[in-house]
């Protein structure tokens, strides 16, 4: 009973000594800063200013306060996964606060549905990394002298460390440490001479890829939050045919980041010159995407060459470190609207919006300007579109598509006249139709005026008022064009990251001494023994190569030459540490 | 239907047979790591309380000697004599299963003759699904689950031919890839197809393998912390001078010794570390590519980012004083715990853009 509590005791002891049990021997085997006990006097700083700073600064750098940081952040990332986030679906976002009313106040006040840049979630990292240079710069210094100065002599009592093994030889003293060094550096152990023994240590990569490790994770940090900072994202929507060139005005929309400067836009342009979708013909999967690619021809710079190129789903084009990422696709019918003369007003494919995996699409067909009605007079035109790429059949339930291929297109359209209502100076949704200022065309019935169409057939408006005819379908894909800075420094990043962690976990670091005594008899006595970072069943082993390789020099002495002394120092009579008390 | 998609399907009827062969053989497994346990439960071992109470711990704590008869050769080599760190208990690991019987070590090793065979037969379930649907077996999670635990069962082996002693495991891992493999097989299944355009991408081999592989290796890790902590326990009322129950006894006893236990959970998690790690990143330079973002904050994006700060929250509670041992072991729970969310839990109760076919 006394027994193990002595034990453990001896064991908090042990902790305290900074992680080593083996005293001036461990000492600055890493830069691990040291421990703050919570039950010391660390807690009671001395009331001055600097008292306090100095005290909250301590804690702040401590492993044990990068630890609970560690795990808040983790903690703190939680509700983010569950909540909806405005930076990730803000349409998700509003469906959430219409079904919780008497929750979103809360969550709002919390910032819950804002968590990755929210005031406590920056806080949580600010402070962790404000922690981790803290802990860094300090620790490097150290390293840095460590570096410097060599490795510490060795212990009294060789037979206290982890791995230990002893043999007695004819060789002179000199001889074997001039023989230890020589096989120590052999193998790259950094080694001198003190007194009567030879100190070697090796693995300062540990220390170093920890290190390394470390300050990457500052690098990712700063390359992150800059590449925020710089960035450039927007949105463009092009049909079969049409082309885009990178200038603010032709974005359907953007979001650059707060240092963003427009003029940074790289000029390039490309045209879409065709969109190709195959998807699943039959079987479970039937109408699963299996292709998604647009062909474009673009150039580089403001008249560039003109290149062909492909972009794929996960193949962004990439032109002068802006990326061109294919996010969308769908279908646009093109239709020919004419007047009650015949005359053509307008010709144009209208993308229309999916609403389903089978790319059920709707949307609006608007007519702005050239319309003229039968007494002559200047109006607008707007066609309600419904369009459906695989029909099902006529009475055949809704008109909803049964693939997502153009098996079976069919335009169903309804018409209006009267006022867009794109001059009130409110933005205005461009698949959409508002009806407030608008008239309904009419059938025979009285009813709105309104036909299913297939290629070629064209919708008749009453009293002649001219035709609307659905002449075919382009597809159209919709781009998101990007420009992230920072990105080369953040995988630079990564992989030193990852790189350092190998270096910090997989290397050991460890000393090795070797003592060569003259016994009392005039026979040497030889010790040798090491010391590692955490136990590792290759310390001994390593030992035990070391071991091989010096008794060539220093073989072991026969039982013949001193019977009395011949016998090794047997280890167990050396009085065990857990034995003592 | 043409030829190429008739032998596709016939080759994924060739994977569900194997993956049913499988488990089969895992059963027969199972029943012989049980007979490996209760056969070994006979003997009377004893050791790890003598070391703790009492009489044997004098003994216990003196370093382990392997003397050596000394002859005259003149390259005669000494021995290297280990002793454990200060601070750690100085007990010897059990002696396994089978409890040094020969009847329990035969049926031990009936156990891992069928587990290599119920290995190899998954395996084969899992190469010809990867035939048959002509890509990387891994885009749902009946394929994830199915390679998950042919990695973790082989990553098992591959640590038993490296003589490491991982014997223990055994039975843990066989009950546990049953209990995968019957939830793949009846609630996750989903028919042999091929991928969605988003999942056509290398990153996809590299990515998603060295998912599983850290899964299934943490998992390895968290078998052994879970026996650390009862071990840990068993050993701390031996050492209090109380007596465990027998069956308690009976099984502690047998397992490696709580600081073995111990040491081999942070080795194992500190090599895949790195490796999840990489995970990550690859996985964000995917999304680059694939979402033109690198890092959006996505639930599965999310989940692996807790899992990863809750293991580095592990390996820095190792290097804190007055952390290490079981806070530590609890961190390393919890962190699998994240990671086993992020596998099931995300992909059925939160909906992101990380979604396949089937679940
Ligand atoms: C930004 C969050 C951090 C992460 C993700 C992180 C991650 C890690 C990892 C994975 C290791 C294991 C490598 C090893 O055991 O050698 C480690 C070790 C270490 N970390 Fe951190 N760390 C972070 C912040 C900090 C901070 C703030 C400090 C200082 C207070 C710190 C000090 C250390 C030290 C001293 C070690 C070495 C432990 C040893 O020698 O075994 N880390 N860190």
């Amino acid at each position: 009973m006394s027994k193990s509590n002595s034990a453990e005791t001896r064991q908090r002891e042990d902790e305290r000594a900074q992680g080593s049990a083996h005293g001036a021997a461990g000492d600055r085997l890493s830069t691990a800063p040291r421990e703050e006990r919570p039950d010391t006097g660390a807690g009671v700083p001395a009331m001055s200013v600097i008292g306090w700073v100095r005290w909250f600064w301590r804690q702040l750098t401590s492993m044990r306060v990068a630890l609970i940081l560690l795990f808040l952040l983790s903690l703190g990332a939680i509700p983010g996964s569950l909540i909806p986030q405005n930076s990730v679906d803000d349409m998700k976002v509003q469906a959430f606060k219409d079904q919780h009313t008497t929750l979103t106040p809360v969550y709002e006040k919390l910032q819950l549905f804002d968590v990755y840049s929210s005031v406590w979630f920056s806080a949580i990292y600010i402070l962790l990394f404000v922690s981790l240079i803290g802990c860094i710069v300090p620790r490097t210094g150290q390293f840095v002298g460590q570096l410097r100065s060599r490795p510490p002599g060795a212990p009294k009592r060789l037979t206290r460390l982890p791995a230990y093994t002893t043999w007695r030889t004819e060789a002179e003293p000199e001889e074997v440490r001039e023989a230890a060094l020589a096989v120590l550096r052999k193998r790259r152990f950094r080694t001198h001479e003190v007194d009567d023994a030879v100190a070697a240590e090796k693995g300062y990569l540990r220390e170093a890829g920890n290190l390394v490790f470390h300050i990457a994770l500052i690098v990712m940090l700063v390359a992150f939050a800059s590449g925020q900072l710089f960035k450039f994202e927007g949105g463009k929507l092009v049909v079969e045919g049409d082309g885009f060139s990178n200038t603010l005005t032709q974005y359907d929309d953007y979001k650059p980041g707060t240092l963003y400067d427009s003029d940074s836009l790289a000029p390039f342009s490309f045209v879409l010159d065709d969109f190709v979708g195959t998807y699943e013909k039959s079987g479970p999967q039937r109408g699963t995407p299996r292709t998604f690619e647009a062909r474009v021809t673009y150039s580089e710079g403001a008249d560039g060459a003109e290149r062909k190129g492909v972009i794929k789903v996960n193949e962004p084009l990439v032109v002068d470190g802006t990326k061109v990422y294919l996010i969308a696709h769908g279908y646009a019918p093109v239709v020919t609207v004419r007047d009650g003369e015949g005359k053509v007003v307008s010709r144009s494919a209208v993308p229309l919006l999916p609403i389903d995996n089978n790319i059920t699409s709707s949307g609006a067909i608007k007519v702005m300007d050239g319309y003229k009605d039968k007494k002559g007079v200047k109006t607008q035109l707007g066609f309600k579109a419904f369009f459906v790429p695989t029909f099902a059949g006529h009475g055949k339930g809704q008109m909803f598509s049964q693939f997502p291929g153009l098996d079976f297109p069919v335009l169903a359209l309804s018409a209006y006249q009267g006022s867009l209502g794109v001059d009130s100076g409110l933005a205005q949704n461009v698949y959409q139709l508002d009806t407030s200022k608008m008239k309904e065309f009419k059938d025979e019935d009285g009813e709105l005026l309104k036909k299913m169409l297939m290629p070629g057939e064209k919708l008749d408006l009453s009293d002649g008022a001219g035709s609307i005819t659905f002449e075919g379908v382009e597809e159209w894909a919709s781009f998101q064009i990007s420009q992230q800075p920072g990105t080369g420094w953040a995988l630079g990043g990564a992989i030193a990251a990852i790189a350092g962690l190998a270096g910090s976990l997989f290397i050991q670091r460890r000393r090795v001494w070797v003592r060569a005594v003259r016994g009392a008899d005039g026979v040497t006595v030889v010790e040798m023994a090491g010391l590692g970072r955490s136990e590792s069943a290759k310390l001994p082993e390593e030992l035990g190569d070391l071991l091989a390789a010096l008794v060539t020099t220093a073989p072991v002495a026969t039982d013949a030459t001193n019977e009395a002394g011949s016998r090794p120092v047997h280890p167990a009579e050396a009085p065990a540490e857990g034995a003592e008390k | 239907m043409n030829l190429a998609a008739a032998t596709n399907e016939s080759l994924a009827h060739t994977s569900n047979v194997l993956i049913y062969s499988s488990m089969a053989v895992y059963t027969l497994a199972f029943f012989a790591h049980i007979a490996e346990w209760v056969l070994g439960s006979r003997s009377k071992v004893g050791r790890t309380a003598a070391a703790l109470s009492g009489a044997g711990a004098a003994s216990a704590a003196a370093p382990v000697v392997k003397a050596r008869s000394g002859g005259t050769a003149v390259l005669e080599r000494p021995e290297v004599i280990t002793r454990a760190a200060a601070g750690t208990r100085d007990v010897p690991d059990g002696p396994g299963a089978a409890g040094g019987t020969f009847k329990g070590d035969l049926w031990g090793r009936i156990a891992i003759s069928l587990t290599v065979v119920a290995f190899l037969v998954e395996a084969g379930g899992v190469a010809t699904r990867a035939l048959s649907v002509q890509r990387a077996p891994w885009a749902n999670m009946y394929e994830f689950s199915i390679t998950f635990s042919t990695v973790a069962v082989g990553s098992y082996l591959v640590l038993l031919s490296l003589k490491k002693n991982v014997r223990w495991i055994g039975l843990p891992l066989v009950t546990t890839v049953l209990l995968d493999l019957g939830i793949a097989v009846t609630t996750l299944y989903t028919d042999s197809d091929q991928l969605v355009p988003a999942l056509h991408s290398y990153w996809l081999w590299i990515h998603v393998s060295t998912a599983i592989i850290c899964g299934a290796v943490f998992y390895l890790g968290a078998v052994g912390t879970v026996l650390y902590l009862f071990r840990d326990s068993y050993e701390n009322k031996l050492a209090s001078g109380g007596t465990p129950g027998r069956f308690a006894s009976s099984v502690m006893e047998r397992l490696p010794s709580a600081s073995s236990l111990d040491k081999f959970a942070y080795r194992i998690n500190a090599a895949v570390f790195p490796l999840w790690t990489f995970t990550i990143i690859a996985g964000a330079i995917w999304a680059g590519d694939a979402w033109g973002r690198y890092w959006g904050w996505d639930p599965k994006e999310v989940w692996s980012f807790i899992t990863w700060v809750a293991y580095a929250a592990y390996l820095h509670a190792r290097a804190t004083a007055g952390w290490k041992g079981r806070k530590a072991a609890y961190l390393a729970l919890a962190a699998f715990a994240c990671w086993l969310f992020n596998y099931y839990g995300v992909n059925i109760f939160v909906s992101g853009l990380h979604s396949y076919a089937g679940v």
